[in-house]
């Protein structure tokens, strides 16, 4: 019976699932700004969805309030990241991460 | 029951990740966050975490999200170039995505890692924002100010950062406007009163003629 629960390994692995998802989104889309930011956002969400997990299965509501933390930091690395976005297309009227190579000597 | 539940919410937000990172239109791809984000809150309702659940709704969905899809339909962007690599990154991106997961995997199925009791702790509170809010204003206050602090910070910054000053455009000052007194705004004239006109007795004796 106890089988039939959930357990702690289920919150971690699908915890690892969206962490892994979030990764292979970088690597697939590294030309387009705004479905990076987003993968950032699907890690952020696994590691999120650990603490909860964690949370749980300890009985600890610090996990919580953790992840009430990194929802904030998370909300404000997009807005500020979204005007980033926004500045950057007015500038040079691309979000192309590719196109971004006036640094380079 | 409850696993059955787990699964499809599991089954569901592993789906609308794969479409956010796959995704030909931008749009689809926040939309699909959205849908992943609500199914997370779903999941985070059933592990007890109602008050997170309900957050994470509310302000992600809510405000972060339809910020994404204010951005991403207010840029014109083409599509097409962004798009290119994506077959070509396809391979060592799934690659590493799948080493990554089955090493996870392997930690967390290893039997030399004791996780925790399988049991689920009691939670020992009914009012799970009662209980949040009784550690976050008291052990946890220093950091939870830092947190407005930086939400202060993102602000200033945002709005600093779209900002922009154009030259040439018509904008009110208003302590200019405050300011301003009744000699900057109104000039009386001195003009002089007209005379009567009197009839031209030179043109009437002209007439009678």
């Amino acid at each position: 019976m106890e089988a039939m629960t959930i357990q702690l390994e289920h919150y971690l692995i699908l915890g690892a699932i969206v962490f892994s998802l979030g990764v292979a989104g970088i690597f697939l889309n590294r030309k387009n700004a705004i479905i990076l930011l987003m993968s950032l956002e699907l890690i952020l969400l696994a590691a999120n969805i650990n603490f909860i997990g964690f949370s749980r299965f300890l009985g600890d509501i610090a996990g919580q309030v953790f992840v009430f933390f990194v929802l904030t930091v998370a909300a404000a690395e997009a807005a500020i990241g979204l005007a980033i976005l926004v500045v950057l297309f007015r500038s040079r009227d691309t979000i192309n991460v590719g196109d971004l190579d006036s640094l380079k000597g | 029951m409850q696993l059955t539940l787990f699964y499809i919410f599991a089954a569901v937000l592993v789906f609308a990740a794969t479409m956010v990172i796959t995704s030909r239109n931008p749009v689809h791809s926040a939309m699909f966050l959205v849908l992943a984000f609500f199914n997370a809150a779903a999941l985070w309702l059933m592990a007890e975490a109602e008050f997170l659940g309900v957050v994470l709704v509310v302000v992600y969905v809510g405000a972060v999200m339809v910020l994404f899809l204010f951005v991403v339909m207010m840029l014109d962007i083409n599509i097409a170039p962004l798009r290119e690599g994506f077959t070509r990154y396809l391979p060592i991106g799934a690659a590493v995505a799948l080493v990554m997961l089955a090493q996870m995997v392997m930690v967390l199925s290893s039997d030399h890692i004791q996780l925790i009791s399988s049991e689920a702790a009691p939670s020992g509170v009914a009012d799970n924002t009662r209980a949040i809010g009784s550690v976050l204003y008291t052990d946890y206050l220093y950091p939870f100010e830092l947190a407005g602090i930086v939400l202060l910070v993102a602000i200033v910054a945002a709005i600093m950062l779209t900002l922009r000053r154009r030259p040439g455009v018509k904008r009110q000052n208003p302590a200019k406007q405050v300011r301003v007194r009744k000699a900057d705004r109104l000039r009386v004239l001195q003009i002089p009163a007209e005379s009567r006109i009197v009839p031209n007795a030179a043109a009437q004796a002209e007439d009678k003629k």
